[in-house]
């Protein structure tokens, strides 16, 4: 597959058919691969494909408007394309994907604070949600570097576990967790759909919310960033990969995915044709908490 | 001497709809509990949930939002788009372990003064009953 992503990056460059490929090149730090620039057709080489590759490229594509970008994507990072696409803030034709079927991603955290190698590929350090994963092949792409894998549809057992507690023990497990943000905000710069200009913690009029990391403040900014990621989150986990505190930030947004799904059975990411699921309605959609 | 616990509640109306139905409310002479705050908005879908998250935060003990019934919307639509991110928000705070007497949805049209007074009753005591928010309220209230 590796060589495959190579001679694709290498032929797409030689061509002129985009002006530089994002991809991944063996990382400087065990378990982690980088994201790599690559624009001169002799650098394809350096591109890999492994089980660390944690990134998702997709938030790269927006610094490069005014260039033709080729990308390996992966099925996270293929469904964050389509509703950047979705969007309007990439034109489709501006994209070459070279796709990657994607067996999931390992926690690199986990495996080094158990002394864990490379070689120690293992199903049980699959993160959370690449174990309940719905997409592993790619939705779009114009070339596909391997073989088609089998899809499961998306599961949601954490969730639903964390559902059939009561109220106290959920409010327990939320302000365990957020308590330890430090609102470094690694996880908006990781995700590839906090694209907005200018966040709305930045925002001073109005002035959504206060600086501090009380537990209000802390509590409100992850809530307030996974409801903007409301029906629009790909379900990627970079945000949790990119934070330094290990916050189950997913807890919110697979939450939303959830609900997503069951209320309106809407995925999102799949169809560039598709409306997002809060820009539009049915007349039956699911009103019995109203009075 | 003990106080009695009066919640505060803030009461997003629509304009068009729930606005006009507290004033027939009121020129009808309804009692209802004195705690609701009425800011009246343009439309529910003007609501961004993040007022909802602001309230909460500013230790609003409860956030009660109405607008006109579904196919009444004097913007023909605003209140289907409102539906869904009500739904999703509700079911987010619920998830964290905020209690859902909280926040309130209601759908009510000009005509129903009456309806208007009972949902304010029974929002203000459902409210009263669950007591003053202490999750996630910033420290220094501004309100108090």
């Amino acid at each position: 597959m590796i060589e495959n992503i190579r001679r694709e990056a290498e032929k797409i460059l030689k061509e002129g058919v985009v002006d530089l490929v994002i991809g991944f090149e063996e990382g400087t730090i065990p378990l982690k691969s980088t994201p790599v620039f690559i624009e001169k057709p002799e650098e394809a080489q350096k591109l890999v494909w492994n089980s660390f590759c944690e990134n998702n490229l997709a938030v790269y594509i927006n610094r490069f408007k005014d260039k033709k970008v080729g990308i390996v994507a992966n099925g996270c990072c293929s469904r964050a394309i389509v509703n950047l696409i979705i969007e309007g803030q990439i034109k489709r034709e501006d994209v070459y994907i070279i796709g990657v079927p994607c067996e999931g991603m390992l926690d690199r955290r986990k495996m080094l604070r158990e002394g864990k190698t490379e070689k120690d590929v293992d199903e049980s350090y699959l993160y959370t949600n690449c174990r309940y994963c719905g997409h592993r092949n790619p939705v779009i792409y114009d070339y596909l570097a391997g073989e088609k894998l089998e899809e499961h549809s998306a599961q949601y057992p954490d969730i639903k576990e964390m559902e059939s507690l009561t109220e106290e023990e959920r409010w327990q497990k939320f302000s365990e967790e957020v308590n330890r943000c430090i609102r470094c905000y690694a996880c908006r710069q990781a995700c590839p759909m906090c694209y907005c200009e200018v966040c709305f913690v930045d925002v001073n009029n109005p002035k959504w919310l206060e600086g501090g990391v009380t537990e209000a403040d802390v509590g409100y900014w992850n809530l307030g960033r996974a409801y903007h990621l409301a029906g629009r989150c790909v379900d990627c986990g970079a945000c949790e990969r990119a934070c330094p505190m290990e916050i189950k930030i997913l807890n919110l947004t697979r939450k939303l995915n959830k609900d997503v799904k069951e209320l309106y059975n809407y995925e999102p990411g799949i169809d560039i044709n598709e409306k997002p699921v809060l820009g539009e309605f049915t007349y039956e959609d699911k009103e019995d908490f109203i009075r | 001497m003990c106080k009695e616990f009066e919640p505060k509640i803030a009461a997003f109306l629509c304009n068009w709809c729930s606005y006009a139905g507290a004033d027939l409310a009121g020129v009808s002479r309804l009692q209802y509990p004195p705690y609701t705050r009425v800011i009246r908005v343009p439309c529910s879908g003007r609501i961004n949930p993040f007022y909802i998250m602001r309230g909460l935060y500013e230790g609003i003990d409860g956030i009660w939002v109405s607008g006109c019934h579904p196919g009444d919307c004097h913007y023909q639509t605003g209140n289907y788009y409102a539906r869904r991110r009500f739904a999703l928000i509700k079911n987010l705070l619920e998830f964290i372990g905020i209690k859902k007497e909280r926040i309130q949805f209601s759908w009510v049209s000009a005509s129903e003064g009456g309806k208007f007074a009972e949902v304010a009753t029974k929002v203000s005591n459902e409210v009263k009953k669950v007591g003053p928010v202490e999750k996630l309220v910033r420290e220094k209230r501004i309100y108090d």
